[in-house]
C-alpha cells in the first residue's frame, strides 16, 4: 500500500470563474516520486494541500491507502504526511532539534526515542547533529534550513511527503546539491512523494513520473522519457522543451545504448562511465577527450563500449 | 535621601501600595487585552475603530478620567485602577495585534500542515512568537501605569504620589525629593525587569 488516489477532485473557489482545479483523476504509486509540474496559477498547489485537507475539494474524492481522507481527522492525518514548503517555514523560536521533534512530540513518542530519531535524521540530512542540533533557524543558510525542513518533514517516518516548491527560493547550485540528496534519500526511504516544481529540469531529474497541469487540469501524467517523446500535445511538447536532443540524452541510460565488450577487449586507458550514467554524460565525454569509443564499466568492471554513432542512433530511435 | 533613610518603613508602605496598585492593573488590563486583541486579529476591518477608540481615550487627562470614574468606582484605589486599565488597552492591544500579524504565514501553514491542533498552535507556535513584542508593550504600559498612579493618592488610594502630595502641602521638599526618588527607581526597575525578560524572549538572531 502507500498510494495516492484522486478520483474526479475539483475545487472551486468562490467568486472565481474557472475551478482552481477541475476533475482530477489519477494514482500515484506507493515509493513513487510524482513531480506535478506547469506554470503558476495552474492549480498544482492546490491539488497537493488538498492531500493533507489544508484545502477541501468541493467535488471528488481523494484516498490514502484505499482510505477516503474525508473520513480522517486532520490532525491524525497531517501527522502521517510530511510536509514541506518553499521557505523552510521552521519555527523560528525553536532550535534545529526542536523543529525536528515536532512531529514525533504530537505522536506522543518517549523522550528517549524523540532524541535518538532527530540525531538520526540530521545525520541523514549530512548536518551533523553535534554541531546543528542546537543551533536556531536563523543561524542556518537557506540550503541547511531547507535540509532541516526536510529532516523535519521526516521526522514521524510518515509515508507520504508533499513538498511544495522546496527549493524555489534557494540559489541554482545549491538547489541542485539539494535535488542530488533528494534522489539519494528517496533510493533509501522508497517514500510516496507528490513534489509540486515548475522548473522543467528538476521535474527531469527527480520525477519517477510527471504530472502535467495547465489551467487546474491534467494534460499529461507520464514518465520524462515518454513526456518527451511523446508528448500529448503541443503544450507539453513546448513546457518540456522536447526538441532539445540534449535534454532527451540526459533521460537515456548509457547501458541502453553500449554494444558488449569485444572478446579480444584490451583496457588501453580508454575514458569511462558507469552503465547508469546517462548519455548526455557520455556525449560530452566523448567530446571533450576526443576519445572514438569510451568503455562503460559497472563497478570498476568493464562491460562494454560506447560510440559517437550509438549516441547518434539513440537520439534517432527515441523519436521513430 | 534623608527622608527615605529616617523614615523606611513608611516608605516601603507606600511603595508596596504602589506596586500593588500597579501590578492589579497589569494583570486586568492584560487580561482585557489579550480577548480584544484576538477579535482585532481575526476580525482585520475592527482594527482602526478598536486602535483609534483606544487611542483617544489615551488622550482624556488621567486626572479627568479618574474623577469621571469615581462615581461609579467610589473615592478609592479601584477609580484609579480603573482608569489605568483603560490607559494601558492602547499599548498592549496595539502591540498584541502587531505582533500576532508579524508572524510569518509559512510558519502558521507549517505548523497547520504538521498536524497540531489549534490549541497547539496557539501554544506552541503563536505564544512564544508573539511573546517579545507583548512584553515589550507590558513594559511601557507598566511604566505609564507606575506614573499615573502617583495621581492615586488624591483619590485616597495611597502609594508614593502621598509622599508629593503631602510635601507639596506641607512645603516640605524633602518628601517631595523622596517621593520623586522612589518612583523613578520603581519605573527604571520595572523597565529593566521587562527588558531584560524581552530579550530573553526573543529567538536567536543571525550570527552575521
Amino acid at each position: 500500500m502507500g498510494n495516492i488516489q484522486f478520483e474526479q477532485v475539483t475545487l472551486q473557489f468562490s467568486g472565481v470563474s474557472r475551478p482552481a482545479v477541475n476533475s482530477v483523476t489519477c494514482q500515484v504509486h506507493a515509493g513513487e516520486l510524482a513531480v506535478i509540474l506547469g506554470p503558476s496559477g495552474c492549480g498544482k498547489t492546490t491539488l497537493l494541500k488538498m492531500v493533507n485537507r489544508l484545502y477541501e475539494p468541493t467535488s471528488g474524492r481523494i484516498c490514502i491507502d484505499g482510505q477516503d481522507i474525508q473520513r480522517l481527522q486532520p490532525t491524525k492525518l497531517r501527522q502521517k504526511i510530511g510536509y514541506v514548503i518553499q521557505q523552510s517555514g521552521l519555527f523560528p523560536h525553536m532550535s534545529v532539534a526542536e523543529n525536528v521533534a515536532v512531529v514525533p512530540k504530537l505522536l506522543k513518542w518517549p523522550k528517549t526515542r524523540i532524541q535518538a530519531r532527530v540525531d538520526e535524521l540530521l545525520h541523514l540530512v549530512k548536518l551533523p547533529p553535534r554541531e546543528y542540533r542546537d543551533r536556531y533557524p536563523s543561524q542556518l543558510s537557506g540550503g541547511q534550513q531547507q535540509r532541516v525542513g526536510i529532516a523535519r518533514a521526516l521526522a514521524g517516518d510518515p509515508e507520504y511527503m508533499l513538498m511544495d516548491e522546496p527549493f524555489g527560493a534557494i540559489d541554482a547550485i545549491t538547489r541542485r546539491a539539494l535535488q542530488t540528496e533528494i534522489i539519494r534519500l528517496q533510493q533509501q526511504l522508497q517514500k510516496t512523494i507528490l513534489f509540486v516544481s515548475h522548473d522543467v529540469e528538476e521535474a527531469l531529474r527527480l520525477g519517477d513520473r510527471i504530472l502535467v497541469m495547465q489551467a487546474g487540469q491534467i494534460v499529461q501524467f507520464d514518465t520524462p522519457f515518454n513526456l518527451l517523446t511523446q508528448p500529448a500535445d503541443p503544450f507539453v511538447h513546448n513546457l518540456l522543451g522536447a526538441d532539445d536532443m540534449v535534454r532527451q540524452l540526459g533521460l537515456l541510460k548509457v547501458a541502453s545504448a553500449m554494444t558488449e565488450l569485444p572478446a579480444n577487449y584490451a583496457n588501453d586507458n580508454q575514458p569511462s562511465l558507469e552503465s547508469d550514467d546517462n548519455l548526455r554524460d557520455a556525449l560530452s565525454l566523448i567530446l571533450k577527450t576526443g576519445a572514438p569509443e569510451i568503455s562503460v564499466t559497472r563497478n570498476g568492471e568493464p562491460i562494454g563500449l560506447l560510440t559517437l554513432d550509438h549516441i547518434r542512433m539513440s537520439a534517432v530511435g527515441a523519436n521513430v | 535621601m534623608s527622608y527615605l533613610r529616617d523614615n523606611p518603613a513608611e516608605v516601603l508602605t507606600l511603595l508596596l501600595q504602589h506596586i500593588q496598585m500597579t501590578g492589579i492593573t497589569l494583570l486586568v488590563a492584560v487580561f482585557v487585552a489579550v480577548p480584544i486583541a484576538l477579535i482585532v486579529t481575526r476580525y482585520q476591518w475592527l482594527e482602526i475603530p478598536v486602535i483609534g477608540f483606544l487611542g483617544i481615550l489615551y488622550t482624556i487627562p488621567s486626572l479627568a478620567l479618574i474623577i469621571f470614574l469615581v462615581p461609579l468606582f467610589g473615592l478609592n484605589a479601584t477609580s484609579v485602577i480603573a482608569a489605568m486599565v483603560l490607559y494601558t488597552q492602547v499599548i498592549l492591544v496595539r502591540n498584541l495585534t502587531v505582533g500576532l500579524a508579524g508572524i510569518s504565514p509559512a510558519v502558521l501553514e507549517a505548523a497547520k500542515g504538521m498536524g497540531m491542533s489549534h490549541w497547539q498552535r496557539w501554544w506552541w507556535v503563536q505564544v512564544p512568537l508573539v511573546m517579545p513584542v507583548f512584553i515589550a508593550g507590558l513594559r511601557i504600559a507598566a511604566v505609564v501605569a507606575i506614573a499615573i498612579a502617583t495621581i492615586g493618592a488624591k483619590f485616597n488610594a495611597g502609594g508614593l504620589g502621598t509622599l508629593l502630595f503631602d510635601g507639596i502641602q506641607t512645603n516640605r521638599l524633602d518628601k517631595i525629593w523622596a517621593g520623586s526618588i522612589a518612583v523613578a527607581a520603581l519605573a527604571f526597575a520595572v523597565n529593566g525587569l521587562l527588558l531584560w525578560l524581552e530579550q530573553r524572549s526573543t529567538p536567536v538572531k543571525a550570527l552575521n
